[in-house]
């Protein structure tokens, strides 16, 4: 039995509404059934009293005059035919005299004048009995005697006052139960009829609502396997229990993927934190010996006994030492230099700064900044993240390409500095997101893969945050900066 | 005399037989106000249960060719019980009549002998006693004493008076001999009521039992035959007193005569008749003894 509570939706709610219909059908069916038997009875019951007052007031002369053949050819009368029955058809006529003796019946071979009910069975007795009943009996009396396969409807005869005797119709119930029978045929195939209109109907309703359940089932079962995914727009487009089920997946999926973005974000991070604070170490102790050697070779090239092949091996010593301060200073990011506010002075000077290479590659520029004369922000630090994100995205367009730029406070509050950089180069990979503002990561030929790292840093220690996304069939990064002490928005811009 | 009017029964034959009656009458009109002897006086003819009287189209029949034979309108006046057509004969009402001899001898003083059937070559006929066909050990009337019986009609010879004649010549008081006892009022519903069981016994006219079982043979077969009467004189066709001499002699000449064409012979078959003679009231002689016998005269 457990199998069946077992099954899917899919044929569960059809197997039940159609169990449920049917037994609707039956039962509904098995009411009317009791209540046309009921009422067929009640028919019978008013046609023989309606037949026996008209018989027993026709006879009531004969039975006085005791005219037996008139009264018989009156009691016949409506006997019919055995083929010609229907229900409320009566079966015999017999008029009871004073003596309670039958005075004549309509079949005298099974009913014969003369006879006391003793002599006729149990029936007649029980009529008898209900004929003798001490209490006054209401007319007509219907008898209906246990185990019989008869009905009986007993009337007085009577004229003027006088009781001369009484009048029995018996109706056969055995004519009843073809009657019956035709009737619940036709109640029954009416009921399949409704069945075979409803059940058709029942199923695809039923499948309807179970489908969407079903696929709802199978993504939350899939779950753990990787990340769920929403729901079909078109699914369920009602506002019912499931409706506002399916509504909550979606709304819990959404928070899902949220949440994962959110947990991959903080690992890099802290990826790019750990990275910083090695780097720095490095750096540090990097820069003491370095800051010495300099000073060394400064000191030796000062000598003036150096012959010229020392000299070319000391230059070529200073230079690399050179490029060794400068990538350690790259990677050393000082952001704690007392700073000057950012104005508009400083935004021509980048595009000034920056024009070469735009022209260079025959880029289109596209530059939208609106800000007020001045602004809280650190104006060489912004500077460097300009320059860096603007030449990165110039080189990153391809030729005759397009860059744009948009800066500005921020729409929904005035205490950040929004900064959007978007190039139409090639798009980056997610293993190139992933990985994109650690050091050395360039994705460029000729590169060398600080410039990101530099303004993630710079970024990272003022506190702001920088993002990069494909958007638009263009790469975009954004900064957001803070103004004041307040940290910035989150949502990107 | 009081006469008894017959209850209208709700009966189909009855009903019937007033639609058919009514039909012949308007039929009888209208040929009245077509032929010369329009004018004539109608003739009233009584006709009671002695024969098959509900047997309509025959009777149409007949009353057409008795029409056509006198060359005079004629009225078949139908009653269903013999009470009934003596009353209308005592008042003048009826120029002749069908009856049983019984009633004829009742009507001695009223009616007069005018030609009586002859019925398997004879002008006799007898009453038989019938049971239902399935009661056994039946064999005399002796054997029917304490069951239900059915008469024919008090004024009936061969459907009371010979059985009862039987009964006293068994010794035995008429009266109390059976159970229970009762008329139908023809000799026909004798037939129908013992072969339905109402009456365990019945008396009833040989001629009626006969003809029936030619023409409903699936009732008679219901029944069977015990004993047969001794003969008597068969029903008369008697015309009242008042009748002129001349007018009774055509009528006599007229059923005398029926045997004489192809319509009166055919009629005559349809009748299970072989025509008709004088007859004598000396026919009637052994009726008048039983009668004697209940001290009627």
């Amino acid at each position: 039995m457990r199998w069946l509570f077992n099954l899917s939706f899919r044929h569960k709610i059809p197997l039940w509404t159609s169990f449920l219909i049917g037994l609707s059908i039956f039962v509904v069916g098995a009411a009317l059934m009791t209540r046309a038997y009921r009422d067929m009875k009640a028919a019978v019951v008013i046609s023989a009293d309606n037949l026996g007052h008209t018989l027993a007031n026709t006879v009531a002369p004969m039975l006085l005059h005791d005219d037996v053949w008139r009264a018989f050819e009156i009691v016949r009368s409506p006997i019919r035919a055995e083929s010609a029955r229907s229900p409320v058809q009566v079966d015999a006529v017999v008029v009871f005299g004073r003596d309670r003796r039958i005075f004549v019946s309509s079949h005298p071979e099974s009913l014969p004048m003369l006879s006391e009910p003793a002599a006729l069975g149990a029936d007649w007795l029980a009529l008898a009995a209900g004929l003798d009943a001490p209490t006054p009996v209401a007319w007509p009396l219907v008898i209906e005697p246990e185990g019989s396969s008869y009905l009986y409807l007993a009337l007085p005869i009577t004229d003027k006052d006088a009781q001369l005797g009484h009048l029995v119709l018996r109706y056969a119930k055995s004519v009843f139960h073809p009657w019956f029978v035709a009737t619940t045929w036709q109640g029954l195939g009416l009921g399949l009829l409704v069945l075979a209109v409803l059940i058709p109907i029942n199923w695809y309703w039923g499948s309807r609502m179970a489908s969407p359940l079903v696929d709802l089932a199978q993504r939350m079962g899939m779950m753990m396997e990787r990340p769920p995914e929403p729901l079909p727009p078109d699914l369920y487009p009602y506002h019912d229990e499931l409706g506002q089920l399916f509504q909550a997946y979606d709304r819990m999926v959404l928070a899902l993927r949220e949440k994962a973005a959110l947990e991959s974000e903080v690992v890099r991070s802290e990826r790019l934190a750990a990275i910083g604070q090695l780097t720095a170490g490095i750096a540090h102790e990097i820069n003491n010996p370095l800051a010495g050697l300099i000073t060394a070779v400064d000191t030796l090239k000062l000598r003036q006994d150096l012959d010229p092949r020392a000299l070319r091996h000391l230059d070529l010593i200073d230079r690399g030492l050179m490029q060794i301060r400068d990538t350690v200073a790259a990677l050393l990011v000082q952001t704690r230099v007392q700073a000057r506010p950012l104005n508009q002075h400083d935004l021509d000077d980048v595009h000034t700064l920056i024009q070469p290479q735009v022209a260079k590659r025959r880029i289109t520029l596209d530059w939208s900044a609106t800000m007020p004369p001045e602004l809280p922000a650190p104006a060489s630090l912004v500077r460097q993240i300009l320059i860096n994100l603007l030449l990165n995205a110039v080189q990153a367009a391809a030729e005759g390409g397009h860059v744009s730029l948009r800066l500005g406070q921020k729409a929904d509050s005035g205490s950040c500095l929004a900064i959007v950089v978007r190039n139409d180069g090639t798009l980056l990979s997610d293993e190139q997101l992933a990985h994109l503002f650690e050091p050395f990561a360039s994705t460029r030929a000729g590169g060398h893969g600080l410039g990101l790292w530099v303004t993630y840093q710079i970024v990272t220690q003022l506190d702001g945050r920088i993002s990069a996304r494909n958007v638009d069939d263009q790469v975009e990064f954004v900064v957001n900066l803070p103004l004041g002490d307040a940290p910035c928005n989150t949502a990107s811009a | 005399m009081n006469s008894i009017t017959p209850l209208v029964l709700p009966n189909r034959n009855r009903r019937q037989w007033l639609f058919q009656a009514g039909c012949l009458t308007a039929a009888g009109l209208v040929g009245l106000a077509r032929e010369p002897g329009a004018t004539e006086k109608k003739i009233r003819v009584g006709m009671t249960p002695a024969f098959l009287h509900d047997q309509h189209g025959l009777l149409g029949e007949w009353r057409d060719f008795m029409a056509d034979s006198l060359r005079r309108p004629v009225e078949f006046v139908q009653r269903d019980s013999y009470r009934e057509t003596m009353d209308l004969l005592r008042l003048d009402k009826l120029e002749f009549a069908w009856v049983c001899d019984y009633p004829y001898l009742h009507l001695k003083d009223t009616v007069r002998l005018m030609a009586v059937p002859l019925y398997q070559g004879k002008p006799h006929y007898r009453s038989y006693l019938i049971v239902h066909k399935d009661t056994a050990n039946v064999r005399s009337m002796a054997d029917l004493q304490d069951s239900v019986f059915a008469y024919a009609d008090p004024y009936s010879n061969t459907g009371y008076l010979a059985p009862r004649y039987e009964i006293r010549q068994l010794g035995r008081d008429p009266a109390g001999f059976f159970r229970k006892t009762f008329f139908t009022w023809s000799h026909r519903k004798v037939v129908e009521a013992v072969a339905s069981g109402l009456a365990r016994g019945g008396a009833v006219d040989s001629y009626i039992w006969e003809t029936l079982a030619h023409v409903e043979p699936a009732l008679v077969k219901r029944t069977r035959l015990v004993s047969r009467s001794p003969e008597y004189g068969f029903p008369p066709f008697v015309a009242h007193r008042s009748v002129a001499q001349a007018e009774f002699r055509q009528m006599q000449e007229h059923l005398l005569g029926t045997g004489n064409s192809e319509a009166g012979r055919r009629l005559l078959a349809r009748l299970y008749l072989d025509g008709f003679t004088a007859g004598s009231p000396a026919l009637y002689d052994g009726v008048a003894q039983m009668m004697r016998a209940f001290g009627e005269s």
